[in-house]
């Protein structure tokens, strides 16, 4: 029963940094390339073009509700099997994510490089 | 790439790295943490390294957001994810501790996994509105590379 919370808890953290991460990174596109931004208009119109987004928002509270499930994930399982298999977890759903939502081109490249990386952090754990 | 964009990467790298080992450091000072005593929590922000833990965070989040507004997230995860190794390479030959083959494995496995998106675009959405055309040429020539280099352009 134990792994089924632990499990359950690490898949939380997962889809909540994947929304997360998918939400800010269609926040920052919103918002324009900010080196260019900040050139034009300065660093005071790049804050308030990036506070003034409620998909920004939105993506903060999905990485709050990230960070909680960790802390609870974390009271049921050991930090060596939570972080890392969370961390796989979030590398694989981000390159769907990317795909569906944000129509970045995943080829297969970056199947690869997300595999990889994901492999990589869960071999981090041993 | 320009060169201030190679920079706000690895400032995404480093301070994701150095942040998160101030934080644990600090948090291994100040004991554990209950539910029970959640007030344990404000007094663990007044420890100096959880303190310049935060802060270096915060950094983090400006640089992870100033990468995703001129790059792709499937771009911008892997290449921040050498973190995980500037880590073990700091524990190895700073800290003196043992690193596993199984960890030199991971390292290895994260390194050529950084290697395969690195090398191709950095943009490839095509964002209905795009407000400041500025980064398109960047974007443009890129692509040329990633098709040349076997990248699944269509």
């Amino acid at each position: 029963m134990k792994h089924v919370y632990t499990w359950g808890a690490i898949l939380a953290v997962a889809l909540a940094s994947v929304i997360g991460d998918v939400l800010l990174a269609g926040a920052m596109k919103q918002v324009g390339d900010v080196h260019a931004l900040w050139r034009r208009s300065g660093l005071g119109s790049v804050i308030a073009r990036i506070l003034t987004n409620p998909t920004f928002f939105l993506g903060v509270s999905a990485m709050a509700a990230a960070f909680f499930s960790l802390l609870f994930a974390l009271s049921w399982g050991d930090v060596s099997l939570v972080g890392p298999a969370a961390a796989s977890l979030t590398f694989i759903g981000n390159a769907f994510a990317a795909k569906i939502f944000l129509h970045e081109k995943v080829d297969r490249r970056r199947w690869i490089a997300a595999l990889l990386v994901a492999a990589g952090v869960a071999l981090l754990a041993g | 790439m320009t060169f201030r964009k190679y920079v706000v990467l690895a400032g995404v790298t480093v301070f994701a790295a150095a942040g998160d080992s101030m934080l644990s450091h600090g948090m291994k000072q100040t004991g554990n943490i209950s539910i029970h005593h959640l007030s344990s929590v404000v007094l663990a922000v007044l420890n100096p390294w959880v303190a310049v833990g935060i802060l270096l965070l915060l950094a983090f989040f400006g640089s992870y957001m100033n990468a995703l507004s001129w790059a792709d997230l499937t771009y911008v995860l892997p290449a921040t994810s050498l973190g995980y190794v500037l880590l073990a390479l700091v524990a190895k030959f700073a800290l003196h501790e043992q690193v596993s083959p199984m960890r030199w494995m991971g390292i290895a496995l994260i390194s050529g996994g950084v290697g395969f998106v690195a090398g191709g675009p950095a943009l490839t959405s095509h964002d209905h509105h795009r407000p400041h055309g500025s980064g398109g040429s960047d974007c443009r020539s890129s692509h040329v590379v990633g098709a040349a280099s076997g990248g699944a352009e269509p």
